[in-house]
């Protein structure tokens, strides 16, 4: 149709009639075209509302028989019928926690050997093979964690780990118990590996983007790089690398498949991080093919509903965070 | 010199420094490490069991050989519909954000929710496909498995193609309008254009991404020991097969399990790298 419009010919040759009906056309198109960016722009929206719609529906049983008390009721009996949430949400924020203490630490030091200390020509390639952790499916860290890293945790390090701070008070209970190989502690291990690309990749970023002018007053007054680091650039991008840390948690909590193979799924709080436990997506993934009664689907529903809620506030809070330093970068 | 060398305050703050660089190099060497023995174990406990086999036979019974030919095509399958129909909903919605409402308060919504998408947990995906799928037809189905992928690649084209257009030089848009080109023209002509390789970098990684996806799949789609190109009834994918197979206790069944996991991986690490060669060269 365009073509028509646009050739000079093609114009001179017909009439303003045909002319006015061509425009006539394009308007239609266009307003069609647009019509169809903006459909697709709300289904977007429509998907978000309909998994929050679907999960709240799915959930109404559950939550009708237990009410709140479902949230801090730790029995899980699938026979009795009698569902609580505590133990894999307690599963959930353990493992996560723990996935955090190692992954943000570490990979602000990447972020920070990559930034200001690695040699250019070798920054590329190792940005890029510490983001292929991010691309490995979380299904491989699950084979890998249940066949190998679990097994060497049990020999070597469990065993160690329950000698060393068996007998020190407080920290006993934490680590007692038979090295099951699997367990918490195993989970958190492999959330860490997860979630280390993301931290550092955030990191990386808004790194790069301090003003070098900040970086070169520091070291004009003779600063060391970690002084620089630790004193002009970690404060300047503080919120970003607060962002990168939250978007990272947000994946270690709704981590599903490399957790499954190496949590053990036990339906229990344990003091210590060395027995098996459940998380909420574990216990999904584990579970809902076999829930057969309408009340247990219903109430592995409501875990997801739980799960979608706290990573939903925790990935706003992180988007928030890095929105608000893009705004005060002045873009 | 020598009195800054001896003086205790500099010693202290040059040794926090090493310590701080120390510590930055094994940093990075953990994280690297990490890959290193992760891909070296993958590729040591699958490549024994990669012969034609696995792509010529279905996956066995407990005790027997096999390969892994239903999962591979089901899989195949699946993620083939889920990129049919996430990606013209997602350049299109990209489309909107980026060329008609740049800064529009729909835009600004939608950009934000996208981005809790791209992170959301994919087991809630799963849940979601179940309630408006699986349970009103009664049964589990690729179709449904498709349905759950689409609604992972959908974030991810959404994101790449926004960025992409973002990239198109303003000028360009204002010489198509100048000699009267109609806004849908200049974006379909000019715009799609200039932002090609991007475009086809993010349904790259949306199929990189999907096609590891285990946790939306294990009740929409569920598992089927059989060949079967039917995607309305259960159909099998290679992750869910390697879950199954990996937890067993039987040993053909590990084997394949850990051949699947390295013909994933291979799969997956190969289309980012072609991802990101693509934007690279532009």
């Amino acid at each position: 149709m365009s073509e028509v419009a646009l050739n000079d010919r093609a114009l001179g040759t017909t009439k303003s009639t045909s002319r006015a009906a061509v425009l006539q056309r394009l308007r239609l198109t266009d307003n069609i075209f647009l019509g169809l960016t903006r459909g697709a722009a709300l289904l977007v929206l429509a998907i978000l509302s309909g998994v929050i719609l679907a999960l709240v529906i799915g959930s109404l049983p559950a939550l009708k028989t237990f009410g709140f008390a479902f949230v801090y009721t730790e029995v899980w009996n699938p026979v009795t019928e009698q569902f609580g949430a505590l133990a894999p949400i307690y599963g959930t924020v353990v493992t996560s926690v723990i996935a955090m203490l190692i992954a943000v630490p570490v990979g602000i030091m990447v972020a920070f050997f990559l930034t200001e200390l690695c040699p250019k020509m070798l920054r590329r390639p190792i940005a890029i093979a510490i983001e292929l952790l991010a691309g490995i499916p979380s299904i491989i860290y699950g084979i890998w964690g249940l066949f190998v890293f679990a097994p060497f945790l049990q020999k070597y390090v469990q065993p160690f780990l329950i000698d060393t701070f068996g007998n020190v008070p407080g920290l006993s209970s934490v680590f007692e118990g038979p090295p099951y190989g699997i367990g918490i502690l195993t989970a958190g291990l492999i959330l860490a590996i997860m979630v280390l690309p993301f931290i550092t990749a955030i990191s990386r970023d808004v790194f790069d983007a301090v003003p070098p002018v900040l970086k070169e007053a520091a070291y004009g007054l003779g600063c060391t790089k970690w002084e620089v680091f630790r004193n002009v650039i970690l404060p300047y991008t503080r919120v970003g690398v607060i962002g990168g840390v939250m978007l990272g948690l947000g994946r270690a909590l709704g981590e599903t498949m490399a957790v499954t193979f190496v949590i053990g799924n036990a339906h229990k709080i344990s003091a210590s991080i060395l027995q098996p436990g459940t998380t909420i997506s574990a216990a999904i993934a584990n579970e809902f093919t076999e829930a057969v009664s309408d009340l247990y689907t219903s109430s592995l529903t409501a875990l997801g509903l739980i799960l979608f809620v706290i990573t939903f506030f925790v990935l706003a809070a992180a988007r928030y965070m890095l929105l608000r330093l893009q705004k005060q970068g002045g873009k | 010199m020598a009195s800054f060398a001896s003086n205790p305050l500099y010693a202290r703050r040059r040794r926090a420094d090493v310590v701080a660089k120390t510590l930055a190099y094994a940093a990075t060497a953990f994280g690297l490490g990490w890959l290193v023995l992760i891909l070296g174990i993958l590729l040591y406990n699958g490549i024994g069991g990669l012969s034609l086999d696995v792509f010529t036979h279905d996956t066995p019974p407990p005790g027997s050989d096999g390969g892994l030919q239903n999962a591979i095509v089901g899989s195949l399958m699946m993620t083939i519909l889920a990129v049919v129909i996430g990606t013209p909903i997602g350049i299109l919605a990209g489309t909107y954000m980026a060329e008609y409402g740049r800064h529009g308060r729909l835009s600004q919504i939608v950009r934000f929710i996208n981005d809790i998408l791209l992170s959301a947990p994919s087991i809630v995906v799963g849940l979601f496909v179940y309630q408006i799928m699986v349970a009103p037809m009664g049964h589990f189905s690729g179709y449904a498995g498709a349905v759950s992928l689409a609604v992972l690649v959908i974030p991810v084209v959404v994101r790449t193609t926004e960025d992409m257009l973002n990239l198109v030089p303003d000028t360009m848009r204002e010489a198509a309008a100048s000699i009267g080109l109609p806004r849908a023209h200049m974006i379909v002509r000019i715009a799609y254009r200039a932002a090609s390789a991007g475009i086809v970098t993010g349904v790259l990684l949306a199929i990189a991404r999907v096609s590891g996806e285990t946790a939306p799949l294990l009740f929409t789609a569920l598992n089927n020991q059989f060949f079967s190109v039917n995607m309305n009834a259960p159909m099998p994918s290679l992750p869910v097969v390697i879950f199954q197979f990996a937890l067993s206790p039987y040993e053909e069944w590990q084997r394949l399990a850990w051949t699947g996991a390295l013909l994933i991986t291979v799969t997956v690490l190969v289309l980012s790298i072609l991802a990101r060669s693509l934007t690279a060269r532009k």
